[in-house]
């Protein structure tokens, strides 16, 4: 049981990740903020963070960068319908992984196993 | 508060934003395969505004000399969507899309045709992403250009009522390394406001009643 930042400007956005959850990882804990600030507030508190790219203000590569800094090990995803070669090639750069949108629950599932078998790695 | 067809509830206009945001990142990606260089979204805005004020919001710095592709839908909802900038990027996105190899006189020549077909790729990209995601379909008509100040992109009349309230969705975009700044813009009157809102409402209702029906389990 893994606890999950999910930040998305969008509330909509939002519930669409809390749905997928409930149908493939129920039993794990969601953190929801709406930007960057919330969301650099409540990073010390989770094992995985789920970020939105396109955000008022501080966007979610800038957000991804700040959060790997201080999280070598974290595993991220950059979640975002701009597929351009340009995003997923800087989210690969901060070993971050990327989820496109429409969220699918293959998509997010094949993320999250992922996580869970690098998070199992680096436990003590 | 008494709910108008013409007012938004919050999570409506998040709902469309998001809608919004969801098609033209992924037309984007079709103008960045295009013109190769990576292509910046803003972030949505989505409001109800006359029609006088929309056609000023996309005469950005007083940019009065605007072409617009466009391109109506119809469905459900029905309204026109549009891909906007200023007369002068014109060629520039032109030359950007064919190669900095053609000469003036060949842009020149292909530039109608050229904006036709990058406003279609984008525009047709943008509605089926959202038709697809609202499960509905959605009819597109050719592309057409149209030249001129905000007020004849969004036909503003003289003579029409002041008070003409149409929602107003719009992104802006820029690519990157070229001098190209326009708007990507979705524009529905009343009625098609009215069916939107239902549509858009169903969809959050289905979001809801997924998550819900995962807590039973």
């Amino acid at each position: 049981m893994y606890k999950v930042l999910v930040v998305d400007d969008s509330k909509l956005a939002r519930m669409v990740m809390a749905s997928a959850f409930q149908r493939i990882r129920p039993e794990w804990t969601l953190v929801e903020t709406a930007d960057a600030n919330e969301a650099l507030a409540a990073v010390e508190t989770v094992d995985i963070a789920l970020i939105d790219f396109n955000m008022p203000g501080t966007d979610g590569l800038e957000l991804v960068a700040r959060i790997r800094e201080s999280h070598p090990g974290m595993p991220l995803a950059l979640v975002s319908a701009n597929v351009q070669n340009e995003i997923i090639g800087r989210a690969r750069e901060l070993n971050a992984g990327f989820i496109s949108k429409p969220l699918t629950d293959e998509a997010l599932a094949a993320f999250l196993s992922g996580a869970t078998l690098r998070l199992k790695k680096a436990a003590p | 508060m008494i709910m108008d067809a013409d007012e938004l509830t919050d999570i409506e206009q998040d709902a469309l934003a998001e809608i919004a945001n969801l098609g033209v990142s992924r037309a984007a990606n079709s103008l960045r395969q295009m013109v190769g260089e990576q292509v910046l979204l803003s972030v949505p805005a989505v409001r109800i505004v006359t029609r006088q004020t929309a056609s000023k919001l996309v005469e950005r710095n007083n940019a009065t000399k605007l072409v617009a592709v466009q391109q109506s839908f119809e469905g459900p909802f029905a309204g026109r969507a549009l891909l906007i900038f200023p007369e002068t990027q014109s060629l520039e996105l032109v030359r950007s899309i064919v190669g900095d190899e053609h000469s003036l006189e060949d842009i020149i020549d292909l530039e109608q045709e050229a904006l036709a077909e990058t406003g279609n790729i984008i525009l047709n990209g943008c509605l089926a992403t959202i038709a697809n995601l609202l499960h509905r379909t959605m009819r597109m008509s050719l592309p057409a250009i149209i030249r001129g100040n905000g007020a004849k992109l969004f036909e503003v009349s003289e003579t029409s009522a002041r008070g003409q309230f149409v929602l107003f969705l719009y992104i802006d975009f820029n690519i990157k390394k070229r001098n190209v700044h326009g708007f990507i813009a979705l524009l529905m009157d009343l009625p098609s406001i009215a069916a939107l809102k239902e549509i858009v409402n169903d969809f959050i209702r289905g979001i809801e009643k997924q998550r819900s029906s995962g807590h039973v389990e």
